[in-house]
C-alpha cells in the first residue's frame, strides 16, 4: 500500500499545482469518472499553438488529484498536436506508481479530461490492455 | 467433558457468523494481501453457500432438461424442482399464491416488467408517479423512461438529514394523486429501513398502487406481502446468497392478469396463428423464454439456508453487527456517518466518508488490509447529491459476519487515517 500511496502522491493530493479555473481561456473541456462520479474541467491558454497555462479543477480521490497535478505540469510550452498525440502511458510512467486495473480510471480521468479539450470532444476510455504493462 | 463454545451465546441471532464462514468456499481462499478475507460488501452481491453452490451443480449434473415441455422424465424432474424453487420464493416473501411469483433476472427486470407492462397501459399523459431520493436507479431510471415516454409526471419524496423519508413530503407528494408509488423497504446506499406498512396504506388510500424494492430487504429481515399490503414486490437471488441471473417479481394476481406481456416469444402463448398469439396464464406469460433453471433451484437452497437460520435472527445478528460498528465509526474523529442513528430503523448498511481521504483512496487501502467494501455513488447518485458527497465508503454486513469484521473495519479506517492524516 505505502507503494501507492507514496509521500509525492500525498503532496501533490493534499497541495495540487494549476489547481482553479483560467478565465479567459481558450480551451475548455469536462469529464467524469463513472465509477465514482468524480468530475475533472480543464481550462487552457493557448499561444502560437502553444499551451501556455493551464489549470484543473474539481474533486476526486488522490490518484485522480495526483495525476490531474503532475500531468498540467508537463503541458506549458507542448503544441496542441504534440498534446494530442501524448500516450496514456505516459501519464501512468509520470505517476510512478503501480495502478491497477480498478483505480485505472482515476490515475487516467486527467488525460481523458485534456484530450477531450484539445480535441474539441470526448474521447473514449483508454483500453486496459492498451496500457498495462 | 468438552466446553461450550461460548461466544455464539452472547451473540443476539444465537449464532456465530464466524463460525457460518465454514459454509462458504469463499472465505477458505487466502486474499492478495496475505490476510483473511472481510467481507463487507453483502449489499452489492453476496458470496454463496456450499448448499447454493451444490444445488446448482447437482441440477446441472443430474436434473437438468428444459421445464415445462418435455414429456419425458428429465423434464418433469426439472419442472419439479423449478417449481418447488417458486413456492420457496412464494413462502419466503408471504405471498398468497406461488402463480403469483414471476421468475426474472433480478430486482431490476422486475421493476422493468411493471414499469414497461403495467406503466405502459396504465400511465398516461399527465398522470403523477411517485418514488423517493433514496433510491437504487433500478427504482429510478424505469420511472423516468416510462413519464417520459408517455408525457407523465415523476415526483421524488424528500429525505431528511439523518437520511430517512420525509413523511410530510410523502403526505404531499400523495395527496397529488400519483398513481403508483415505487420504494425501496432498505435503501442500499444508506440503509434506511422504511416503514413500509405504513406508507402503503398511506398510499392506498391516496388511491396509489405501491410497489416495494425489496432487494436489500429480503435478504436480511422476515417479509410478509401480507402485512406490508403492498402490490408488487421485487427481490434479487443473488443478495441473499442464491446465484447472479434470477430474482423474482411478486404482483396480485389481478394486476398481474389485466397486464399486458413485458418479453414476448415461447412459452408465454397458449396458441400462435400467423395472425397473433393468445397469452397464456400468470406467471407463465411473464416468463418468455428458456428461463433460468438450475440458478432457481439455486436460489430455492440459498432461501432454505436463510429459513434454517430464522429470518428473525438473521435480522438480530446484523442489527448487533450494526449497532458495534456504528459505534465503533462514531468513536473514531474524522468520521462521518449517513443515515440513521437509530439501529430499530437502519439495516445492517454504513456509508461513510472520511474527511481526508476519498472513498475511492479508502476502497484501495481497506483492500491491502483484505477488507472489501465498496466506494462509489452505489447506483444512487441522488441520495450523494442531498447529502452533498461525491460517493461514500459503504461497509454492509451479512450472517457470516462478526465482531472480527467490526474490528477489522475500525482497523482499516484508522490504517487509512495513518496514510492520510500526516
Amino acid at each position: 500500500m505505502d507503494n501507492l500511496y507514496r509521500d509525492f502522491i500525498l503532496e501533490h493530493y493534499r497541495n495540487p499545482h494549476n489547481k482553479g479555473v483560467l478565465d479567459p481561456h481558450d480551451l475548455h473541456f469536462a469529464d467524469s469518472n463513472p465509477t465514482c462520479g468524480d468530475e475533472m474541467s480543464m481550462t487552457l491558454r493557448v499561444a502560437d499553438d502553444r499551451i501556455s497555462d493551464v489549470a484543473f479543477d474539481g474533486r476526486g480521490c488522490a490518484i485522480s488529484q495526483a495525476s490531474a497535478s503532475i500531468l498540467t505540469d508537463e503541458l506549458r510550452g507542448m503544441t496542441t498536436d504534440q498534446v494530442r498525440e501524448m500516450d496514456p502511458r505516459m501519464v501512468l510512467d509520470a505517476l510512478g506508481v503501480p495502478i491497477g486495473p480498478a483505480r485505472l480510471k482515476c490515475a487516467l480521468l486527467s488525460y481523458k479530461v485534456l484530450q477531450g479539450a484539445v480535441r474539441g470532444g470526448q474521447i473514449e476510455w483508454p483500453e486496459e490492455a492498451e496500457v498495462a504493462g | 467433558m468438552a466446553i461450550e463454545p461460548a461466544a455464539p451465546a452472547t451473540r443476539p441471532g444465537g449464532f456465530s457468523g464466524a463460525d457460518l464462514r465454514a459454509d462458504f468456499p469463499i472465505f477458505g481462499q487466502a486474499t492478495r494481501s496475505g490476510k483473511r478475507l472481510v467481507f463487507l460488501d453483502a449489499a452489492a452481491s453476496a458470496p454463496k453457500p456450499q448448499a447454493v453452490i451444490d444445488a446448482v451443480a447437482d441440477t446441472y449434473a443430474h436434473h437438468y432438461a428444459n421445464v415445462h415441455r418435455g414429456i419425458y422424465e428429465l423434464s418433469e424432474d426439472a419442472t419439479n424442482r423449478f417449481e418447488a424453487a417458486r413456492r420457496k420464493v412464494a413462502a419466503f416473501l408471504g405471498a398468497p399464491s406461488e402463480r403469483e411469483i414471476v421468475f426474472v433476472r433480478n430486482a431490476t427486470e422486475a421493476i422493468n416488467l411493471v414499469a414497461y407492462s403495467w406503466g405502459r397501459a396504465n400511465v398516461r399523459a399527465g398522470d403523477r408517479v411517485l418514488t423517493t431520493q433514496l433510491e437504487h436507479h433500478a427504482n429510478i431510471v424505469p420511472w423516468q423512461q416510462l413519464t417520459r415516454e408517455v408525457g407523465a409526471t415523476l415526483d421524488y419524496v424528500a429525505l431528511t438529514d439523518d437520511g430517512q423519508l420525509d413523511m410530510d413530503d410523502l403526505r404531499d407528494k400523495l395527496a397529488a394523486g400519483p398513481k403508483l408509488l415505487a420504494i425501496a423497504q432498505v435503501s442500499n446506499a444508506l440503509g434506511t429501513i422504511n416503514p413500509v406498512t405504513e406508507i402503503t396504506a398511506m398510499a392506498h388510500d391516496a388511491g396509489a398502487l405501491v410497489l416495494v424494492d425489496a432487494a436489500q430487504s429480503a435478504p436480511h429481515m422476515p417479509i410478509d406481502i401480507g402485512d406490508i399490503g403492498c402490490d408488487f414486490m421485487a427481490i434479487s437471488g443473488h443478495k441473499m446468497l442464491g446465484p447472479s441471473g434470477i430474482g423474482a417479481l411478486w404482483g396480485r394476481r389481478a394486476l398481474l392478469d389485466a397486464m399486458p406481456p413485458f418479453m414476448t416469444g415461447g412459452s408465454m402463448i397458449i396458441r400462435v396463428t400467423l395472425e397473433g398469439a393468445e397469452w397464456n396464464e400468470v406467471p407463465a406469460k411473464f416468463e418468455a423464454g428458456t428461463p433460468a433453471i438450475a440458478e432457481a433451484v439455486g436460489l430455492g437452497a440459498a432461501i432454505d439456508y436463510l429459513t434454517g437460520l430464522g429470518m428473525e435472527r438473521v435480522r438480530e445478528h446484523e442489527h448487533w453487527l450494526f449497532e458495534r460498528a456504528w459505534k465503533a465509526l462514531g468513536e473514531i474523529p474524522g468520521v462521518r456517518r449517513l443515515g440513521p442513528d437509530d439501529p430499530e430503523i437502519h439495516a445492517g448498511v454504513i456509508s461513510f466518508v472520511l474527511d481526508e481521504a476519498h472513498p475511492h483512496d479508502v476502497a484501495t487501502i481497506f483492500d491491502a488490509e483484505g477488507v472489501a467494501v465498496r466506494a462509489g455513488h452505489h447506483c444512487a447518485q441522488p441520495v450523494m447529491q442531498r447529502y452533498d458527497v461525491p460517493a461514500t465508503t459503504r461497509a454492509s454486513f451479512y450472517v457470516y459476519n462478526d465482531a472480527d469484521d467490526v474490528e477489522a473495519l475500525a482497523g482499516a479506517v484508522r490504517a487509512t487515517q495513518r496514510i492520510f492524516g500526516g
